[in-house]
């Protein structure tokens, strides 16, 4: 899978499973961005074959419905665009 | 990585909003007041009717199976009963009477859609079982 770097401040593994014509991982992306941390993320939707399949296998051991955009800080899974609680797991 | 594989054209997009919005007045719904944010799912589904062949929702993974993604054709069959208790659908575009008078805040919401593990395979809906030859089984 190739995930996409975005540069910043190193706040440990950040991770966002996203779709591209999704709103809320929209927001969620711009938000990372915002704050200045270094994250890298992925369109789900855009993966075919066995990176598609190993993306959702991914995310479903954080978020078992498979919605988006699921963000992984660490090892806490924080699934929607959850303003508040994005901030707090990034101190 | 790419944002935009297919770039639907302006004039496609504000078509489809108009659309949408005439739609929605016609049903008795509420658009979400934020144009740009409710062109920006316009531009999903006409992103995901170009790539599928159907406007799945743009804020869930579409199996490219328009038999599966039924029920996240949008509108999608959630929609009604999350406006009723989140006031708003999944992806907000459509929005209940208090968040559009500014009552009550937009975010994300929960999934209602059951994971795919759970949803009633197509094809299998309740009713008489036919065997084979097409008899039904008493």
């Amino acid at each position: 899978m190739n995930f996409e770097h975005v540069a910043g401040k190193d706040k440990g593994k950040i991770t966002l499973y996203a779709l591209s014509t999704c709103i809320w991982c929209k927001k969620t992306k711009e938000l990372l961005a915002a704050l200045g941390v270094s994250f890298d993320y992925i369109y789900v939707d855009l993966l075919k074959g066995e990176d598609r399949n190993q993306a959702i296998a991914e995310i479903k051991r954080y978020n078992p419905g498979l919605s988006f955009p699921t963000l992984v800080i660490g090892e806490k899974g924080i699934v929607g665009f959850r303003e508040k609680e994005i901030k707090e797991a990034l101190g | 990585m790419a944002d935009d594989l297919y770039g639907p054209g302006q004039q496609e997009i504000d078509k489809l909003y108009l659309r949408l919005e005439r739609d929605a007045k016609q049903g008795g719904y509420n658009l979400n007041p934020d144009v740009e944010f409710v062109k920006g799912l316009a531009k999903g589904l006409l992103v995901n009717e170009m790539r599928y062949g159907y406007r799945a929702c743009p804020c869930r993974l579409a199996s490219d199976d328009k038999i599966q993604d039924k029920d996240i054709i949008c509108p999608c069959n959630y929609r009604d009963a999350d406006v009723a208790e989140f006031g708003a659908c999944y992806c907000a575009l459509y929005v209940s009477g208090a968040v559009l008078k500014g009552d009550k805040e937009l975010g994300s919401i929960p999934e209602r859609r059951p994971p795919a593990e759970e949803r009633q395979k197509p094809g299998k809906a309740s009713g008489p079982e036919l065997s084979a030859a097409g008899f039904m089984k008493l």
